[in-house]
């Protein structure tokens, strides 16, 4: 004869071994939104904002800006946080609608591998850019290219 | 059902005014904080995926970059401008109303409330940005 459990019994877990995957990932999502709120709102703030917003953004502009390793940092991190925020936000999506099988490896294949690719073009980007390449017409470079 | 037919038998009376069970969440302000999070969350997703290709351009060319962010200063871009601050501007809000209701239990009794100061907050922040943006997409 089973016994029954009293109503109020908490729950028994099964022994976990290793690291909560799924609790770092709540946490990360958490902790990581609050950096990207202020990383996020800076970049919109410096891009909209001040001067003439959007109208004054071209080549010399992002140039100018990435001339100082403050806003090369800013942007890298940014781009770190928010993809990985933003894959993962969209994991929990793939989870929500759809079932487990081969469409849902592959939805979550494609979002892993877009994001790692644009973490690695993006980084590669910020880093190796040339503010003044060769035998680009002056007029579309940072002003500090013709010293 | 033709009204001759009344007589003692009680009259077939209209259905009561169909309501969802669980009207705590369901149609009220937790449910709405939560589509709009996902529905924002999303578009906020694909535009990033395609605003780092942009960028990348840089890595390219001057003109292949200006080329493309030329684009983002047409009146049509510059609307869609205020619908992405407009979305990346509440899931921030919302995203922190969030962390408190997770780990505050008074906000987790108060997140009706928190969601009416996220509106709120997200309708100064838009007066903020959305004048000064347009300025500068129809004007310069």
């Amino acid at each position: 004869m089973t016994t029954i459990e009293s109503p109020r019994a908490p729950a028994r877990l099964a022994p976990r071994r290793g690291v909560n995957l799924e609790k770092w990932g709540w946490i990360y999502m958490r902790a990581s939104g609050v950096v990207l709120i202020v990383l996020i709102f800076g970049h919109l703030f410096m891009n909209l904002m001040v001067g003439e917003g959007v109208k004054a953004i071209d080549f010399g502009f992002v140039g100018g800006k990435w001339a100082d390793p403050f806003w090369q940092w800013w942007d890298v991190l940014m781009l770190w946080l928010a993809l990985i925020h933003g894959a993962n936000g969209m994991r929990t999506l793939v989870n929500d609608y759809t079932n487990p099988g081969t469409i849902q490896k592959v939805l979550k294949g494609a979002l892993f591998a877009s994001a790692a690719v644009l973490i690695i073009l993006g980084t590669l980007v910020v880093f190796t850019f040339e503010p003044c390449p060769a035998g680009a017409p002056a007029d579309l470079l940072p002003s500090f290219c013709a010293a | 059902m033709p009204e001759t037919s009344a007589g003692t038998l009680t009259a077939p009376t209209k259905p009561e005014k169909q309501r969802p069970g669980g009207t705590l969440y369901r149609g009220r302000e937790g449910m709405w904080s939560w589509v709009l999070h996902r529905i924002t969350g999303v578009a906020i997703f694909f535009f990033l995926l395609v605003h780092i290709l942009d960028t990348a351009l840089v890595r390219v060319s001057p003109e292949a970059y200006n080329a493309v962010i030329g684009t983002y200063q047409t009146p049509i871009m510059g609307l869609g401008e205020v619908a992405l601050v407009g979305a990346i501007v509440f899931h921030a809000f919302n995203g922190l109303r969030i962390i408190l209701v997770d780990f505050w239990a008074w906000a987790t009794r108060h997140q009706k409330v928190l969601f009416y100061i996220v509106v709120g907050l997200w309708v100064v922040t838009m007066i903020a940005f959305v004048p000064r943006h347009l300025i500068n997409v129809f004007s310069h």
